[in-house]
């Protein structure tokens, strides 16, 4: 990977580590090289270590490695916390004079590069810019033009005032100057390329957002929780634009009841947390199904059970996604496999959501949550959303839903199990619903065939989904090959990656990622197919291999990870020819 | 809206299954008049109600309705009203549904100041689980689970919304339908949240507090010449332990939530596209 450049800045939570990092990836992004980023951060304010870490290449990048090239780190800590990743000709920088550092010496085979990064920030107009001195610090390691960081500087600072601009511009100047002053570039040996690509940066939560904005939502309800924040600080203001609201609520309880209500009112509506407030959301799921409501909840999932380990990667919510709420619940998950995927998947889910008049559930994780990805502007194509609301029925053809007595007929037992839907301000359309189980016209009932006619219904939805759209899977790798990996959520880039390392050892094999996981597609002919098939997730149980050895009554082989970290592009390779019989050394 | 709207039309065609005598009959004949009163008909009004005797409200009345999990009625209310303020939105429940397990809720919907409304049917018992003590229970009250009385302070819900910063706080008794049929109508009228705590005798669980008790200690706060835009009158009021019905307090000046917030248009109207503009979104993150 001669074009790779894998970067990071470490120190404690308030050390500004996210906003640097950003600038940074922006910076690399500008000057047409792809980016892929990642956290590693705890859930406190200040203290504590915390690192952003930036991986680029000229080619797509889709994981995190095990490898650093270049370091900031402004803690002892960041060094020891990374070590693993360095490597001989790791380029360490730091401030020699900054008291946690003072007797700092970079490990063997490592470049040391002390610069004085608070002095020169002083200088350049106060200490608060130190981090963007050690940025062009390390825009002159890596030989990578200056001007590039300027316009990220000016994006991030834009709305600051020039001086602010001016002051941030010199202070990566004076990092920069420092080291072709003290140093020979040359010694470091990197010399990064840029091309004339135009790229977007972003991550999973804004793709969400901007992928609901898209398909028409207006209504968004939340309570604040890690990871899925991000969503709902995107769309405050945006959705403003488009005659929406976002409604920061007192709880989960309300978030959920909120969004129900503006659906019933008629707007597309979306609520996102993570696992604590599934639960709690989960009180009124079955109402949403019930009372046949179109509505989105996004799980960003995180570390669990309970509070678990709020900033950190897990797939632990399958089950609760798939089976959580009393009785018996009609409902679609659908979990995008890649930061661009979030977009795309958000918009299916609305037009599912609102065709069936079922609750859906959009399913992400941490990992797409924080990571800032690169891509081709066109990959978010506007033009091509389409919106489709379904059997809504409007004030002129409101008669033909009538029964005898001039009543609507909200849950209308068709045989495709989906009834009209009229919005509330409609003439002649007033009915009511409820959570109790009802008749055609949504009152309670306890009647032996209405209750079987209902649930049937609803059940018929789902059945009529699974017919008419396409629950597909992604595939990569060599179509033939005897072994078969299977992954859903964000292990789809590393998988991808891992595919690349595995071809050097002459191991091949076929990568199914399923972004359907109900309805979901019927993998029983792919896996007849293969000798092995190795299930990879990001939790302790295989919850997703529980359900595919369900499906295909077939015992499968599983890599699970649980310590709270993404899985790499060469750790996975590695474990997969670990689960092979004949395990091969992986060149990485 | 139509001008010839009467409250019969508000009734649905199916009969209350409330005891005979029950006092939901009393208050929600005052909702309807309210409504048919105050130009609504019930093609525009969503009402929304809670879990309880009183949630089979949405069920006798004839409107756009949600029936909804317990507790939770009036974030659902204030979903409907921010998504199309067009819609008259008319919240119910009792007082197990709003100040036991939606206590949170009401405390927030008051501060929010959604212009919508709030009635609460409170009987000071739970009915349709065959009588147990509830939030405005008296301490002394003698029920299944509290055999000795719940040995706790009951709920004082007006104190709360005054708290909270309620913009319209309102009391009634559901048997003196002239005066409830008042107050909740300019509940209805006022600018913001109008919440009214109505007295509503549960006849077969609580013999305590009664029609009788309530006709006979009941006082009215216009015989009083109480000023309901005076906050310090009003928190006198509601805390001197007066069973009074009428208008305790109004903020006159209140602008709802959806005012401030701009929320004027109906969000179902969108289309059949993304927004004409949305490429702007993905520029943003060049």
């Amino acid at each position: 990977m001669p074009d790779d450049l894998n970067w990071a800045i470490g120190g404690e939570a308030g050390d500004g580590i996210n906003s640097t990092g950003k600038i940074f990836a922006q910076a690399l992004s500008r000057a047409g090289r792809q980016v892929f980023t990642s956290k590693d951060f705890a859930s406190r304010i200040r203290g504590g270590y915390t690192a952003y870490k930036v991986r680029s290449s000229t080619e797509r990048v889709e994981s995190v490695v095990d490898r650093l090239d270049v370091l900031i780190a402004l803690t002892q800590r960041t060094v020891e916390e990374n070590m693993d990743e360095l490597h001989e000709g790791s380029v360490i920088i730091y401030d020699g004079e900054r008291t946690m550092m003072e007797d700092f010496e970079a490990p063997e085979g490592m470049i040391d590069l002390p610069v004085p990064l608070k002095s020169l920030a002083e200088d350049a107009g106060g200490a608060i810019m130190q981090n963007i001195v050690a940025l062009g610090a390390a825009c002159e390691v890596a030989n990578f033009p200056i001007d590039n960081l300027d316009e990220a500087l000016e994006k991030r600072f834009g709305d600051k005032g020039q001086s602010i601009i001016d002051n941030n511009q010199e202070a990566a100047r004076l990092g920069e100057e420092y080291v072709q002053e003290e140093y020979d570039r040359d010694e470091f040996g990197y010399d990064i390329e840029t091309t004339d690509n135009d790229y977007v940066l972003l991550n999973g939560d804004e793709a969400i957002g901007m992928g609901a904005i898209a398909a028409g939502c207006r209504f968004y309800s939340g309570y604040p929780i890690t990871p899925a924040t991000d969503v709902m600080e995107y769309l405050k203001g945006r959705l403003e634009r488009y005659g929406g609201h976002v409604m920061q609520t007192e709880d989960e309880l309300s978030a959920i009841n909120m969004a129900l209500g503006a659906a019933r009112a008629g707007a597309r509506a979306m609520t996102a947390t993570s696992g604590p407030g599934i639960d709690l959301m989960a009180e009124t799921f079955g109402l949403v199904a019930q009372s046949e409501t179109p509505l989105v909840i996004c799980d960003v999932m995180r570390s669990g059970p309970s509070t678990g380990m709020p900033t950190k990667q897990e797939q632990g919510d399958l089950n609760m996604t798939l089976f959580g709420g009393h009785g018996e619940i009609p409902r679609f998950v659908v979990a995008p496999t890649t930061v661009s995927e979030c977009f795309h998947k958000t918009i299916e889910a609305f037009n599912y959501a609102e065709k069936y008049q079922t609750p859906v559930y959009l399913v992400s994780d941490l990992a797409l949550a924080v990571t800032e990805q690169t891509f081709a502007p066109e990959e978010f194509d506007m033009d091509a959303v389409e919106i489709d609301r379904g059997k809504l029925v409007g004030e002129d053809e409101i008669d033909t839903w009538l029964n005898d007595a001039d009543q609507f007929q909200p849950h209308f037992p068709a045989a495709d199990g989906i009834s009209p839907r009229t919005l509330p301000g409609t003439s002649g359309g007033a009915h009511m619903t409820t959570g109790l189980e009802h008749d055609e016209l949504g009152r309670r009932t306890e009647e032996q065939e209405v209750r079987i006619e209902q649930v049937d219904k609803r059940t018929q939805k789902v059945e009529t989904a699974k017919e008419e759209e396409e629950w597909d899977y992604r595939e990569f790798g060599d179509p033939d090959a005897d072994t078969l990996v299977l992954s859903w959520g964000s292990n789809e880039g590393a998988m991808r990656e891992a595919i690349g390392f595995l071809d050097e050892a002459d191991v091949s094999i076929r990568f199914i990622s399923v972004p359907y996981l109900f309805p979901r597609p019927d993998l029983s002919e792919e896996i007849e197919a293969a000798d092995d098939v190795i299930v990879v997730e990001c939790n302790a149980t295989g919850q997703f291999a529980d359900v595919i050895e369900h499906d295909t009554l077939t015992r499968l082989k599983r890599i699970n990870k649980y310590n709270g970290v993404r899985f790499k592009a060469d750790e996975l390779a590695e474990r997969i020819t670990d689960e092979l019989d004949t395990p091969q050394e992986v060149p990485t | 809206m139509s001008s010839d709207v009467r409250f019969t039309d508000f009734k649905s065609d199916k009969q209350p299954t409330w005891c005979p005598g029950c006092g939901d009959f009393g208050t929600m004949n005052g909702m309807m008049k309210a409504l048919a009163n105050t130009g609504n008909d019930p093609d525009n009004t969503f009402i929304v109600a809670g879990i309880g005797c009183s949630g089979k409200i949405g069920t006798y009345m004839h409107s756009y309705a949600l029936h909804g999990v317990h507790g939770r009625a009036l974030p659902v209310g204030i979903g409907v009203k921010s998504a199309n303020p067009d819609l008259e939105v008319m919240v119910s429940g009792g007082d197990g549904d709003g100040y036991s397990i939606g206590a949170g809720h009401f405390v927030h919907a008051a501060r929010r100041n959604m212009d919508m409304t709030y009635v609460v049917m409170d009987n000071r018992i739970y009915g349709l689980t065959k009588g147990q003590f509830s939030p405005t229970s008296r301490e002394d009250f003698e029920t299944s689970t509290s055999p000795d009385g719940p040995k706790q302070s009951p709920v004082n819900p007006l104190a709360l919304a005054l708290a909270a910063d309620g913009t319209f706080i309102a009391q009634s008794f559901s048997s003196d339908a002239q005066r409830h049929e008042e107050i909740v109508q300019q509940a209805v009228e006022h600018d913001g949240f109008g919440f009214v705590n109505v007295y509503s005798p549960c006849v077969t669980f609580n013999d305590v507090d009664t029609y009788d008790y309530f006709r006979d200690t009941i006082v009215d706060v216009e015989d009083e010449d109480h000023d309901p835009t005076d906050r310090d009158a009003a928190r006198e009021k509601i805390t001197n332990d007066t069973e009074y019905q009428g208008v305790i307090y109004q903020d006159e000046d209140s602008v709802p939530y959806n005012e401030r917030h701009g929320l004027d248009s109906n969000m179902a109207d969108i289309p059949d596209g993304a927004p004409e503009d949305a490429t702007d979104l993905v520029r943003e993150f060049y």
